[in-house]
């Protein structure tokens, strides 16, 4: 049979449809679509795929499920490696990971591994009741701080080996990022809810409205009887450019804008919580949050979207798919232009204007390339004389964040890198012992699968410390 | 879900309420904040600690009803419970080495800075009180503050209760007559902590105001709070009220800014708390 050179293409809606709804963009693949593009995986004897997976799922193995029509086993085989299958398959970056690997890739287009793991999970939580299936206890207690990706990961794990795992939740909705940061037509929420009560389901207790760090202490938690704490806090504060207008209204940090549309649910018509819609919205930064944020300002009725990138676009961070959604759907990209300045209303008549100190537009400036850095991306220089106004009444900073300092200021010993992430080794464990840490609250921000990965190995090693501890 | 252990109507647009949350209780210091949520739908506002009880597992929380949410909050009747409360956040006022305080609170602001002249009278600081109404009616904890207070100054905008005037007038005195504080520390709107903060800075007082902005998370992972402060370098540094305050030194701030910034949503606050209003009404029908 001759291979198919291209992935089959993700069902998506309307561009233009899309552009104004909070549903899903991507529809997922039919059975038919999924079969055939299974078929396309040579199930080759080297598996490089797998290498390229932060959780070392075995693709090709639930691959041949699909070509068999076996999709629970197909599940199964993922569900060995990873907690949460319907999540990774919509937001990995599969073409830098799994898929950057695919043998078929070096002549054609790899297969759709993202897909397809998309296609299994879904199948799965449509038509199969999972069991509550309870482990035996084992008698030890573990905490763990924070619900994203790396504690749901972690909490999971170790109660599956019968571990009685409490999950500390800052905010009052499980979940972390997967729920305050990615928007809902990229992620369902009622995904993340589901794997969240699969988790309850086998005994993971989770606490939502207390802050480590303040309500309870990490010291606290093992006066309480826990034996080893995994801190899964997530990333922290946003970062600003420091130039001139950053305080005005209608400048929001990322985070902020999208908890406000995705946590507090502030894009539907009567919720309580307030966030700009429409007008013109200018987001600054190349990643995966940029590209959310400007295509949640679209969906709030934002009449014209830009980014605003200071690199040119092969160095732009976010996964492909999300930068063609993107484009599809009418971003209008600004590459090699950084800001200098937002500017504001200011009517210097009438101090009581109601217009006063909201965003009237930014000022850029054209960059280009220079030499690689220090990380070989090359770096971006101003062109000098070359700036330029855009008209815009909302700026969303998207520039990275850095660590949150509530843990780190009240865990004695607790070794921090320049950036404030929590130093660990490389089974997790800090320079504490019992205190593991991973995700962004140690990498700084990352992708969700890096952090589930990091969740994963913090498990193992929390239940060989325990173990060997009590033998 | 969290108890209204007991609800008290301090004047007609002022509320105190104790909620059960025995977690929040047993950390709770003055200067501090909780989040809260009424319902599932609810946004989530920051609110002072105004007091607690460590035994009972209770924190106080005192609120003007201005908005929607505040609104809705009022409607709920002793024994109900609201979805979500959560600290205590932010760092509590610092008290060490605290001899000699004036308090100066003005409005609801008075709720917040109750508790912290509490702790100083506690401590055996010697306290002065500044407070400031818009008229008598408006007045809460006067009683308390009399209990914890050395002088007692009360001021109001009409001259209904106390002396007619600003709460900045009795501060000028004392400093022109070259009283001295080891800290003032002022509580209110942003616009009485700017102009008590120009008064004491012709005299080099050392001041500390406590920031109210608009909040979301309170943890520090949204940046909303963020307010401009001038470093001991001279430079302009952005800092956040949830994890780096709420309390600030009151030389650093950029308040005209702080000012601006919470009027971000005053067209939306206005609508929702007209449609609030109407919802009552009808209810009440």
């Amino acid at each position: 049979m001759p291979i198919i050179p291209n992935k089959h293409p993700m069902p998506s809606q309307d561009p233009k449809v899309r552009a104004h709804n909070f549903n899903e963009v991507a529809t997922g693949y039919t059975e038919e679509i999924a079969l055939a593009e299974a078929q396309r995986c040579l199930n080759c004897k080297n598996k490089p795929c797998v290498s390229g997976c932060p959780v070392g799922i075995d693709i090709p193995a639930f691959i041949e499920k699909i070509k068999e029509k076996d999709f629970e086993g197909a599940y199964n085989v993922i569900s060995g490696y990873s907690s949460l299958p319907a999540v990774c398959g919509r937001v990995c970056p599969q073409e830098t990971q799994c898929e950057a690997k695919c043998t078929l890739g070096i002549k054609f287009e790899p297969v759709g591994i993202g897909r397809l793991e998309r296609y299994v999970a879904d199948r799965h939580n449509e038509n199969v009741c999972d069991n509550a299936l309870r482990p035996q206890p084992n008698g030890h207690k573990v905490a763990i701080v924070g619900s994203g990706p790396s504690g749901l990961t972690c909490a999971g794990d170790l109660a599956r080996r019968g571990y009685a795992v409490t999950v500390y939740e800052a905010l009052h909705t499980a979940g972390g990022v997967l729920v305050y940061g990615i928007p809902e037509f990229r992620l369902p929420k009622s995904i993340v809810a589901r794997e969240v009560d699969g988790l309850k389901r086998i005994g993971v207790d989770i606490e939502t409205d207390v802050v480590i760090g303040k309500t309870l202490t990490v010291d606290e938690l093992f006066e309480m009887g826990y034996e080893a704490v995994f801190i899964g806090s997530g990333a922290g504060l946003p970062n600003f450019m420091n130039i001139p207008g950053e305080s005005l209204k209608g400048v929001y940090s990322a985070n902020e804008f999208l908890t406000r549309s995705n946590l507090m649910k502030a894009y539907r018509e009567h919720s309580d919580t307030p966030i700009m819609k429409g007008g013109k919205v200018a987001v600054v930064g190349g990643g995966n949050v940029a590209m959310d944020a400007a295509r949640t300002a679209l969906r709030l009725g934002a009449e014209k979207v830009y980014i605003v990138y200071r690199r040119s676009r092969t160095e732009l961070p976010a996964r492909r798919e999300e930068v063609e959604h993107a484009e599809e759907e009418g971003i209008d990209f600004r590459l090699l232009c950084n800001p200098v300045e937002i500017l504001g209303y200011h009517n210097p008549d009438d101090r009581r204007d109601p217009k006063n100190g909201f965003v009237t537009g930014i000022r850029c400036i054209r960059m280009e390339l220079g030499e690689p850095d220090e990380r070989g991306r090359r770096r971006p220089v101003p062109v000098s004389g070359s700036e330029f106004e855009l008209d815009v009444d909302a700026v969303i900073m998207s520039i990275g964040t850095s660590p949150n300092p509530l843990i780190k200021s009240t865990v004695k010993g607790l070794e921090v890198n320049s950036h404030g992430g929590i130093i660990v080794n490389e089974d997790g464990l800090s320079s504490r012992e019992g205190i593991y840490a991973g995700g962004d609250a140690v990498t700084g921000a990352s992708t969700v699968i890096s952090a589930m990965g990091a969740g994963k190995v913090a498990a193992k090693a929390i239940d060989e410390y325990i173990r060997s501890k009590n033998n | 879900m969290y108890r209204i252990l007991e609800k008290r109507e301090l004047n007609p647009t002022v509320t105190f309420m104790s909620i059960d949350a025995p977690l929040v209780a047993r950390k709770a210091k003055p200067g501090q904040f909780i989040i809260l949520r009424v319902d599932e739908e609810g946004e989530r506002i920051p609110l002072t600690v105004a007091g607690y009880d460590r035994e009972k597992g209770s924190v106080d929380i005192i609120f003007q009803i201005v908005g929607a949410t505040t609104m809705k909050l009022n409607a709920k009747k002793q024994g109900e419970n609201i979805c979500d409360f959560v600290g205590p956040l932010g760092n509590p006022t610092e008290v060490d080495g605290v001899k000699k305080a004036c308090i100066v609170g003005g409005g609801v602001g008075c709720a917040i800075a109750y508790p912290v002249a509490k702790e100083l009278h506690d401590l055996g600081c010697e306290v002065t009180t500044i407070a400031g109404f818009r008229s008598r009616d408006l007045v809460i904890l006067e009683d308390e503050f009399d209990k914890v207070s050395d002088r007692f100054y009360r001021m109001s905008d009409d001259g209904s209760w106390g002396e007619k005037g600003l709460v900045t007038a009795p501060l000028h005195e004392l400093l022109e007559n070259g009283e001295r504080f080891d800290v003032v520390i002022a509580i209110g709107p942003v616009i009485m902590m700017k102009f008590v903060t120009l008064e004491t800075r012709k005299y080099d007082q050392k001041t500390i105001i406590s920031m109210n902005p608009i909040m979301i998370d309170g943890t520090g992972m949204c940046g909303c709070c963020r307010l401009t402060v001038t470093g001991a370098d001279g430079k302009k540094q952005t800092k956040f009220a949830c994890v780096d305050g709420p309390d600030f030194d009151a030389f650093t701030v950029d308040f005209d800014e702080a000012m601006m910034r919470s009027t971000m949503y005053a067209e939306f606050e206005r609508h929702a708390r007209e449609e609030t209003c109407n919802l009552f009404k009808a209810e009440v029908k």
